[in-house]
């Protein structure tokens, strides 16, 4: 047992979750008890989803711990293949059913002979891997099926396709920015006149699975998912996979090259040099840490940060900020643990320490304990920032509502590179701006209460005055005064409180 | 599919397939309620995962709660249950040094059999901390009914005789001195004459301003209110003797009443749920009948909060209702819709009790017949899919429903309000009826505003 109060990943099903519902015409149903389903709320709110999440859960009560499930499962796909006529369900394990060892995949091929659609048993074990592991792998086992399928039946798509084209793997729903940096790379990819052959899974049907050979790279922008995909899809057809995270100038210009390099390997004749340099000069003309202007004295700016998130995000914003920016990252972290050596290898020479734990309570002390001028966290280090004044930037999941911006904002590509310019200019800034409001003891965030001196309140209803939020306090407070006043009522008690706030119209 | 209307209530069962939040939700308010406690959820990823986010921005004030994590090795029994939750106990009290521990058991502890119920005692005595268990799990529970096991427990808890009593003799000056406080400010605050009449405890966790207007409105009809359960600390339970009277403010509260009348001997006020001016006259009502009194001016009062609300049934007269169901608030705030003049088509409900809900399920029944409504069908463990058919046939002005459909209904044209805030907002006596109509209207009054620009669904 360990004591936990926040975690970085979630647990396994929600990964294939992510995976089944980012796929479209795939349904999800989960082995489960009521209330497990809360990723239906988190993917309608976060993703402001117009669509029912397709996830329903085959429910896991009383009777199913006496008896087992028995029907309940495989009725529960039929029911759902004829309501929703799905191309595939995914039967998805929780924690619940890893410990109740019923046989789902025997539950998986009975309901396949009754079902139009095809039926996969998600293989995750809830204690071995988390959220991120699991996506990878259930990617993976998705497309490696449609693949075999398509084997069968004789029909895939072995010809690669005339113009170089790629497939983009690892854009799924929940993901941080994901909507955007898919936006961006398909510009990329239109500027440097590649097609785009899939993109998985976000929108993908698994009916076009067949045809993943046809193009000539995969591409994986994350580390977290898609690589066991990519890998999978290298042994069985010997397609060249690419796993740089184009974050950054340098780091874009090096995926580029990559491309470049694999697509004449293959037979191509690109030369992408010179939009390298278009785009690079473009961003280096306006970057606030390589032009200087008399508003932002780049030299003033404090530069010892720290850097903790995801695997792909915290080496590759450690890497900007040492190499682009020229900021110093005093250490740098993730909560990929299970992915640790490809980190410290990332981001050796580029900090001093590395920070390897899923403890949030070990990221807020050393935080706490190497005093950075500035965060570039996830949101649990976001609010450590705002409890030691220091300012921070989300650059990494877990999500939060405001991680789905409606504006356009990638992290990834040219556009994504301007977009970490501002986030870190913007955390640099505020820091700044924070100390000096101190230095000149700045009182206008003060709130100044003026006491109507011809009331009085009472002890009680002073108390009660108390518990109510201090943001709306004073208005509570000013309302019942006038309404005191009103009625000529010289001391303020309990009731006299809550009549005015019955009698309070708008 | 016919949807027909009935003269009496209906009553209907369906798959269960519904959804709703876990019940160990309740360490949410209940944490921040009994300000000396501590949550301690037994469970997985899963469980931290659900409150991490549900709990939203609370998580990162430091709650007085945490996830004992169990892993592969507490699942396989290779490692003791025992030692680990006393190694994890201690650095609770160490660390924060709560007045009680509450153990929320989960699905996993249920299939893998953990015997909290056996080991709290055992450890209690070693560690010296209370420990209370709540097997709040997913597998027997659904969202609010959460509190209700956590409360049945605390209830066992409460004193049958006063501190003062035990040991009178040293305290003597102490409960003196603080009699005499609390009697100055007893004479301070009110001339009404109280009654004398059988202590009266009420059961259900409200935030404390709520609380203090529901004893000021039994204040003022002499009734003295001898404690709640919850209290603001664990330390203050109050006392329940043999022969007390009862009563409940939470629709949700059935095993909590059980466990009153059973086990300590209470006699139970079966009332409707001070929900809405009407619920609160009728609950103020029904108080004053078992205790002997004769309510007095609560016709005047109830007239007085509807007529300060004419600006919001304006707006919800005639507008139609269908609640999906998932938190039991469901009947009583369907009566008070009711009463405001609005049309119930169905009201979803995780579980009935219609032994516990009886006096609400009668209200509603009248309300209807005042009102000349038809009775709205009663369904117990909905099946969300087939509500969205009926959704979609019947096409309610607005759809009382969990964040999981909000948003695509909302896509399809269908008006909708998330349940979760009826949980967590004030609605309970005179003074909250408004803040009730305000929840319920402003997607009305929103969509009224945004209709002239033409939009109507956002799919295809």
């Amino acid at each position: 047992m360990k004591l936990a109060y926040w975690m970085y990943a979630g647990p396994a099903h929600i990964g294939t979750l992510r995976i089944a519902s980012s796929f479209k015409k795939v349904h999800a149903i989960m082995h489960a008890p009521l209330g497990d389903d809360y990723f239906n709320v988190m993917r309608s709110m976060l993703e402001r989803e117009r669509d029912f999440t397709p996830v329903t859960a085959s429910v896991v009560d009383r009777h199913v711990l006496a008896r087992g499930s028995q029907e309940k499962v495989v009725n529960n796909i039929t029911r759902k293949d004829s309501e929703e006529n799905p191309d595939l369900i995914v039967l998805t394990p929780t924690c619940t059913s890893s410990i109740l060892q019923e046989d789902l995949q025997n539950f998986v091929e009975r309901a396949s002979l009754e079902s139009q659609a095809d039926v996969l048993l998600a293989d995750v074990n809830h204690y071995r891997v988390n959220e991120l592991q699991a996506a990878d792998r259930t990617l993976e086992q998705i497309v490696s099926f449609y693949i075999e399928k398509a084997r069968k039946k004789g029909d895939i798509a072995l010809q690669k396709t005339k113009i170089p084209s790629i497939n983009l793997i690892g854009i799924f729903t929940l993901g941080f920015h994901n909507q955007h940096d898919c936006r961006e790379l398909k510009k990329l990819f239109l500027d440097l006149g590649i097609e785009v052959n899939e993109i998985l899974p976000e929108n993908a049907s698994v009916k076009n699975l067949k045809n993943l050979p046809q193009a000539w790279i995969n591409i994986v922008p994350y580390r977290e998912v898609g690589l066991m995909t990519a890998q999978y899809l290298q042994k069985e057809f010997d397609m060249p996979y690419i796993d740089i995270t184009p974050i950054g100038l340098i780091e874009t210009a090096r995926f580029i090259r990559k491309i470049e390099q694999i697509i004449n390997q293959l037979g191509g004749n690109v030369d992408f040099e010179p939009y390298i340099q278009q785009q690079t000069k473009a961003i280096l003309e306006t970057s606030p840490f390589v032009q200087t202007n008399k508003n932002s004295k780049n030299n003033n700016l404090p530069k010892k940060a720290i850097v903790f998130g995801g695997s792909t995000h915290a080496s590759a914003i450690t890497k900007i900020l040492v190499r682009e920016m020229g900021i110093n990252v005093i250490w740098a972290g993730t909560y990929c643990k299970y992915d640790n050596t490809w980190f410290q290898e990332q981001v050796d020479g580029f900090c001093s320490s590395v920070l390897i734990t899923e403890d949030h309570a070990e990221v807020g002390n050393l935080i706490a304990k190497t005093e950075p001028d500035v965060i570039f966290g996830t949101q649990m280090e976001r609010h450590v920032g705002k409890r030691l004044n220091t300012p921070c930037g989300v650059i990494s999941a877990p999500v939060h509502i405001q991680n789905f911006p409606l504006a356009y904002r990638p992290f990834l590509g040219y556009e994504g590179t301007k977009q970490i310019n501002d986030l870190v200019f913007n955390a640099l800034n505020l820091g700044k701006e924070l100390a000096l409001f101190e230095i000149f003891n700045d009182s206008s965030t003060h709130e100044t209460f003026k006491h109507d001196i011809s009331i009085s309140w009472s002890p009680e209803a002073l108390q009660e005055l108390e518990k109510i939020p201090g943001f709306v306090r004073s208005r509570v407070k000013r309302n019942t005064e006038t309404f005191a006043k009103e009625g000529k009522i010289a001391s303020i008690t309990l009731d006299v409180l809550y009549a005015a706030k019955e009698n309070l119209t708008n | 599919m016919t949807i027909s209307e009935s003269k009496d209530l209906t009553f209907e069962c369906e798959t269960g397939n519904y959804h709703t939040f876990c019940p160990i939700s309740c360490v949410a308010w209940l944490y921040q309620k009994i300000e000396d406690s501590f949550f301690l959820v037994i469970g997985t990823k899963t469980c931290g995962y659900f409150l991490q986010n549900s709990m939203g921005v609370m998580i990162f004030a430091e709650p007085r709660y945490a996830m004992a994590e169990l892993e592969e090795g507490d699942i396989s029994a290779q490692l003791n249950d025992y030692e680990e939750l006393k190694r994890l106990c201690l650095q609770i009290k160490r660390d924060r040094n709560p007045s009680v521990i509450v153990w929320i058991g989960t699905c996993t502890t249920e299939i893998i059999k953990m015997d909290l119920e056996g080991m709290a005692p055992k450890l209690e005595s070693e560690i010296g901390i209370p420990i209370v268990v709540a097997r709040a799990n997913g597998l027997d529970y659904a969202f609010t009914q959460g509190e209700d096991t956590v409360l049945a427990a605390m209830a066992q808890r409460c004193p049958s005789v006063s501190t003062s009593e035990i040991n009178q003799k040293e305290s003597n000056k102490f409960s003196s001195l603080f009699n005499f406080a609390q009697k100055k400010i007893q004479s301070n605050e009110q001339k009404l004459n109280l009654v004398d009449h059988q202590p009266l405890v009420l059961f259900g966790s409200l935030p404390d301003p709520v609380v203090t207007q529901l004893n000021l409105e039994l204040q003022k009809q002499g009734i003295t209110v001898s404690g709640w359960l919850p209290a603001k600390r664990y330390m203050e339970l109050p006392i329940i003797k043999e022969g007390n009277y009862v009563c409940g403010v939470h629709p949700f509260l059935s095993r909590t009443a059980t466990t009153l009348m059973r086990r300590r001997k209470c006699k139970l006020i079966s009332a409707p749920f001070p929900i809405g001016p009407d619920g609160t006259r009728a609950w103020i009502e029904k108080i004053c009948l078992s205790l002997g009194i004769e309510p007095k001016g609560l016709e005047e009062r109830e007239q007085q909060i509807w007529d300060s609300l004419t600006d919001y049934l304006n707006l919800v007269r005639g507008k139609s209702v269908f609640f999906m169901g998932d938190n039991l608030l469901e009947v009583s705030l369907a009566r008070f819709l009711i009463r405001c003049g609005m049309i119930v088509h169905e009201i979803g409900i995780p579980y009935m009790d219609k032994r516990y809900q009886a006096a609400e399920l009668n209200l509603l029944e009248e309300t209807c017949r005042k009102m000349g409504t038809a009775m709205p069908r009663i369904v117990e463990k909905p099946d969300n899919y087939n509500q969205i058919q009926r959704i979609q046939q019947l096409k309610p002005d607005l759809v009382i429903t969990g964040m999981a459909q909000a948003n695509p209904l909302e896509a399809r044209g269908i008006n909708t309000k998330w349940s979760v805030e009826f949980t967590f907002a004030q609605i309970h006596g005179f003074s909250n009826a408004r803040d009730i109509l305000e929840l319920v209207t402003r997607p009305l009054r929103r969509k009224g505003n945004l209709r002239e620009l033409g939009w109507n669904t956002l799919i295809e």
